[in-house]
């Protein structure tokens, strides 16, 4: 179960290898990974910067993590979250998750992503010619969330 | 204890953290007080609906009391992923 908040890019090969090395009992990895989209809106975006809230960072990533692995067979997860100034087509979130089989490795990745996108404190600000804008939450990222509740 | 901000909250107040002395109890309590030290807290915390806090790194809530803690951070709502 790894969290790691970080300015640096990640290598997704590099870390599901990691995650499965020396296991014989994975029978399903499941990894996603978000990109910065070159246009919001219709608008065309030069930068997206993401700002975090150190520690409570780590501690709230940490508590979904927990909540996943309470839910689902979980023999890995992972999550890694950049910060900082990037630009369309850079990554910016990896979540990956190990079980026996599938279902609950698909479940479980689409959970800690659903989480954290509304419930870690990460703040995202498009960098546009015009300046730049916050990026508003959206409902859409609520109605996410009330599917696993219950 | 010591007050943070993040997003639009902090480019609007101006800091991204002080140290406020205060006998405010809870959470909203603190916002008014705030509000009426000076404008860019008023402009800040204009709209209660968009601001959500986390007392000592725990999400919480307005009515949320304020004893004892150490830290109290105001934010817009979470936009990570």
């Amino acid at each position: 179960m790894v969290v790691r908040v970080q300015e640096a890019d990640f290598d997704m090969v590099a870390e599901m290898d990691r995650m499965r090395a020396g296991r014989v009992d994975i029978g399903a990895l499941v990894s996603f990974t978000g990109l910065v989209r070159g246009t919001a809106a219709g608008e065309a975006i030069d930068a997206m910067t993401l700002e975090h809230y150190p520690g409570m960072t780590e501690s709230a990533l940490a508590r979904i993590e927990a909540q996943a692995v309470a839910r689902w067979t979980l023999q890995a997860t992972l999550i890694i979250h950049r910060t900082g100034r990037l630009r369309p087509g850079d990554q910016i979130v990896l979540v990956a998750t190990a079980s026996p089989h599938r279902a609950d490795a698909f479940a479980a990745a689409e959970f800690l992503m659903d989480y954290l996108k509304s419930r870690a404190p990460f703040w995202k600000k498009e960098g546009t010619p015009d300046g730049g804008k916050w990026v508003d939450a959206r409902d859409s990222d609520e109605t996410a969330l009330e599917r696993w509740s219950g | 204890m010591d007050v943070l901000y993040f997003a639009w909250v902090r480019e609007r107040i101006g800091v991204p953290k002080e140290r406020i002395e205060t006998t405010a109890e809870t959470v909203a309590d603190l916002i008014d007080e705030l509000k009426s030290r000076e404008p860019r807290y008023a402009l800040a915390f204009a709209d209660i609906g968009s601001i959500r806090v986390a007392v000592d790194q725990e999400l919480s809530e307005m009515d949320t009391p304020l004893s004892g803690v150490r830290e109290v951070a105001f934010f817009p709502p979470m936009t990570g992923g």
